[in-house]
């Protein structure tokens, strides 16, 4: 019944004598959120970096959907349908929301270069499609009077939301927040709350996200895990997580929790 | 065979030594400001210039001092003038530019063009007529163990030396030299810490032109031809050359200079001369496609 | 399910963009063989059509893709070379088989063929710097270009058979070969062909979501792989479509000249495609053609200059990194300046709204 996507196994990642990620294991099942926490450099963005294929792990392995993803170039994981999105924004800041939107279905665009040089039919059907695709996602998304505007010139909480709507023109079955509500201020936050919710309801998506802001954590996430010098210190729900001791030591001093 | 082995040993190692001695010139311009000095070659061709015109109207002068002490006394004017060249492009070219802040490609075109006004105004003002570099030091060869040596290259050796070691120590302990690689790790704190950025960005413009200097008088009278586009494909190879060798790194350009040495020299020992620039740049492409940052060069990470 | 309306209601009459460009190629070819133009303008007008697909062309690259390709001219002597050879050996009496391959008149059918493979042999030799482009950017990639254009030139200087650096010669003969089939101003008529046909293939790239994805490099590349899209594929087809158009520009411009030595491809012709892209602006199609225009003339007004020439346009091109770095037009292109151009030139049926 309980599907599992995602599950890492001892994974471990190493750069150069550090070891940045340490036998993690972690298993994500179809239709939860879930949360990955820690101190400053703990490793949470690492492990987002190896899942998304930007690190090769040193050891362990990466099973998205019951197949083996470690080792595939980022582009060949994000063609599986891994959508996440970066700690600090990166769109293509100089090209049209609706560019960025299309762009991204790189990975289903149906012809080759030749089809492009003589724009066949093959072409035209799939560019169209494309094309629909992205209108409907910013429709969903209230972006459509945005779609000829440069993100670079739009508001930093828009921004956000059109990276997240990025993401989700791959069609992803996992989406992997990495700070969504980095930079935003309170009122912004509790709206991306509701947000992330709607997201998670609308586009049947099973939702992973690294998170400092306790309150979004705590009011999304059916799981936590807590990591710390990349090793795990515990895994449960927000209330074992809050009352754990190991936890309250590594965040000693951080006035969040 | 062993005798002529040992040459070819010697011979690469006065023939590197120009690469090495220009590309820490290089280096050291990277290092601070991540910029391809691409004139730095022509500075080294306006070095043997400039030596020329003084070397040529000293010994006109007739004056009755050694030949030893005209090189030195032009050694160091040139060494002024070539500095002075460097901190004048830094001033007029690429500061405005830092100023602005503008995209380091901007930069990088402008440096190239530089070094193009260089070469051709030269040409522009000097004509196509070959100069001949005044002999200042009386060459005298040495036999030593079969092989062939003359005092010339031995200081072209020795001078490489001198200057890897004047820069390792600049660098590595003095405050001047300190600055600058901080400069290199972080612009935007080093303000902050009371250092003058545009001082020590000149000092470094300054010291590696007079470094080019060096190479460049001593490439007059070790090959006396002179032409304008000299200091071209020489640069370009030294640049390659520190790249190789890592650019971040003192000791990788320096090494990197005498192996790019040691690779022609062997090219040409096997192959006919028209092969060498074919083969060497051959050698770095493959060196450059396996290993982008060099022998010593450390991988800078991009962070996600 | 595949009907698409914007196909079904295509215009049965001819986009205005379409005629104007057979007017423009009919006044220039009447003008030509009624003799109103004389050699030297005809020179002139071909040239500008060689630097417009030269400078479009490593647009691709240094534009469009962002990278900073300076040896963009050695991919031109590949293509000159190898559609020289080609055409020496198939139409003309020549030193390497003696009679011609091929009846001399069939040129008149394979020259453009001809000038094709030297554009496909120069696509190969991209992957030169394509295949390093996978691990390695910016100022490391700028110096294997540099390598590549240095490569393929002392390559050319040491192969004994095509001359080495004396150069190669014999193309006119081919031209000859042409003329005695019928008497066209052949070389002005190709050259107007191959301008249209790469400007069209660029554009249709570059405005597809397939190209799009070149241009998503220069913006976060980082980004672009995350988004699913296969960078190294792109900085492949970027680099290989780029130097094939060079190798084209190389072909026409060895025909044209009726000569070619390895110098004339060294790193002052690439540098010359980069005064083109950077004053134009970068990933500006228009602007790559405006500026090959106004570059073309500019080398020609400054002719009586001679080596100042090159002191001159070092110094232009400083002066606009300085107050203008993004070129005449910057990343716009034409029709973005003057929106009605737009109605011109701006196809109703295209897909891209």
């Amino acid at each position: 019944m309980a599907e599992t996507l995602l599950e890492i196994k001892d994974l471990t990642h190493r750069f150069g004598g550090l070891t940045a990620v340490s036998d993690l294991n972690f298993e994500i099942i179809k239709d939860e959120i879930v949360g990955l926490i820690g101190p400053n450099g703990a490793g949470k963005t690492t492990v987002f970096n190896l899942v998304s294929g930007f690190y090769v792990p040193s050891e362990g392995d990466i099973l998205y959907k019951g197949e083996r993803i470690n080792g595939l170039k980022p582009h060949e994981i994000a063609s599986r349908q891994i959508g996440r999105t970066f700690q600090n924004i990166r769109l293509w800041s100089d090209m049209t929301v609706l560019d960025n939107i299309k762009i991204s279905q790189h990975y289903r665009l149906g012809y080759n270069l030749m089809d492009a040089f003589l724009q066949t039919k093959k072409y035209k059907k799939h560019e169209k499609m494309i094309e629909d695709d992205a209108h409907e996602l910013l429709e969903e998304f209230q972006l459509s009077d945005l779609a000829h505007e440069m993100p670079k010139n739009l508001p930093y909480g828009i921004q956000r939301r059109v990276e997240i709507a990025r993401a989700l023109s791959l069609k992803p079955a996992l989406l992997m927040l990495d700070e969504p509500a980095a930079g935003l201020s309170s009122s912004d936050v509790s709206e991306l709350i509701q947000y992330i919710q709607w997201i998670k309801e609308n586009f049947k998506l099973t939702i992973w996200m690294i998170e400092h802001q306790m309150q979004v954590i705590m009011s999304l996430c059916s799981r936590i895990k807590v990591i710390d010098f990349g090793k795990e210190l515990v895994t449960g729900t927000a209330e074992e997580v809050r009352n754990s001791p190991e936890v309250i030591k590594a965040y000693l001093g951080d006035g969040e929790i | 065979m062993f005798t002529t082995l040992l040459q070819n040993v010697f011979n690469g190692l006065q023939w590197g030594s120009f690469y090495s001695m220009i590309a820490l010139g290089y280096c050291l311009v990277y290092g601070v400001l991540r910029l391809i000095n691409f004139a730095h070659g022509d500075i080294f061709m306006m070095a043997a210039y400039f030596a020329f015109f003084i070397g040529t109207a000293l010994l006109g002068l007739a004056l009755p001092i050694p030949g030893i002490v005209v090189f030195i006394i032009t050694l160091v004017v040139t060494m002024g003038l070539t500095a002075g060249l460097g901190i004048l492009i830094e001033r007029i070219a690429y500061r405005p530019l830092r100023k602005k802040g503008a995209n380091r490609l901007y930069v990088v075109i402008t440096a190239l063009m530089v070094g193009f006004i260089l070469e051709n105004g030269n040409l522009a003002v000097l004509g196509a007529s070959a100069l001949r570099f005044p002999d200042m030091i009386n060459k005298n060869i040495i036999e030593f163990a079969g092989i062939r040596l003359t005092n010339l290259r031995l200081l072209v050796i020795a001078s490489s030396f001198v200057v890897f070691g004047f820069l390792q120590f600049f660098v590595t302990k003095t405050q001047i030299g300190m600055a600058m690689r901080a400069i290199s790790y972080d612009k935007f704190a080093i303000p902050l810490m009371g250092i003058p950025v545009n001082r020590i960005i000149v000092a470094t413009f300054a010291i590696g032109s007079a470094l080019a200097a060096v190479a460049g008088i001593l490439f007059g009278l070790s090959y006396p031809v002179l032409n304008p586009y000299m200091g071209m494909i020489i640069g370009w190879k030294a640049f390659i050359a520190a790249v190789v060798g890592g650019i971040g790194d003192i000791k990788g350009a320096f090494i990197g200079g005498f192996l790019l040495g040691f690779i022609e020299i062997f090219v040409i020992t096997f192959f006919p001369s028209s092969y060498k620039d074919l083969i060497s740049f051959m050698i770095l492409l493959v060196i450059l496609t396996l290993k982008p940052t060099g022998f010593f060069g450390i991988a800078k990470s991009t962070k996600i | 399910m595949t009907d698409i309306p914007a196909l079904a209601k295509r215009n049965s009459r001819l986009p205005v963009s379409t005629m104007a460009i057979l007017a423009l190629f009919a006044l220039m070819v009447g003008l030509t063989m009624a003799g109103v133009i004389n050699k030297y303008i005809q020179s002139v007008l071909m040239f500008i059509g060689i630097n417009i697909i030269f400078s479009a062309s490593l647009n691709i690259v240094n534009g469009y893709m962002g990278e900073f390709s300076c040896g963009h001219g050695g991919f031109m002597a590949v293509g000159a070379y190898v559609s020289s050879v080609l055409s020496v050996v198939l139409f003309t009496e020549n030193s390497f088989t003696g009679q011609p391959l091929l009846p001399p008149g069939s040129a008149i059918f394979l020259f453009p063929v001809v000038i094709i493979i030297g554009g496909l042999v120069a696509a190969v030799f991209g992957l030169l710097v394509a295949i390093p482009s996978f691990k390695t950017r910016d100022d490391y990639l700028a110096i294997i270009t540099i390598a590549a254009n240095f490569i393929i030139v002392t390559l050319i200087n040491n192969i004994g058979a095509v001359g080495g650096s004396r150069g190669f010669m014999g193309m006119k003969k081919s031209l000859k070969a042409m003329e005695a089939v019928i008497d066209l101003p052949y070389m002005i008529i190709w050259i107007f062909i191959f301008v249209v046909l790469s400007i069209v293939m660029i554009r249709r790239l570059m405005n597809s979501t397939y190209g799009k994805g070149i241009s998503s490099i220069r913006y976060d590349e980082t980004s672009a792989e995350i988004m699913s899209v296969n960078t190294n594929h792109m900085k492949l087809v970027a680099f290989m479509f780029s130097s094939g158009l060079a190798g084209i520009a190389g072909g026409l411009f060895a025909h044209v000249m009726g000569f070619v030595n390895p110098a004339s491809f060294s790193i002052f012709k690439s540098t010359e495609g980069l005064v083109m892209v950077y004053l134009g602006g970068m990933g500006s199609l228009s602007g790559s053609v405006l500026s090959a225009v106004i570059f073309t003339l500019m080398l020609e007004a400054l002719r009586p200059l001679q080596i100042l020439k090159w002191v001159l346009i070092p110094l232009m091109l400083i002066l606009l990194m300085q107050f203008r770095p993004e070129g005449l037009l910057g990343n716009r292109e034409l029709s973005d300046v003057f929106p009605k151009l737009k109605r011109i030139f701006i196809r109703k049926d295209s897909s891209n709204g």
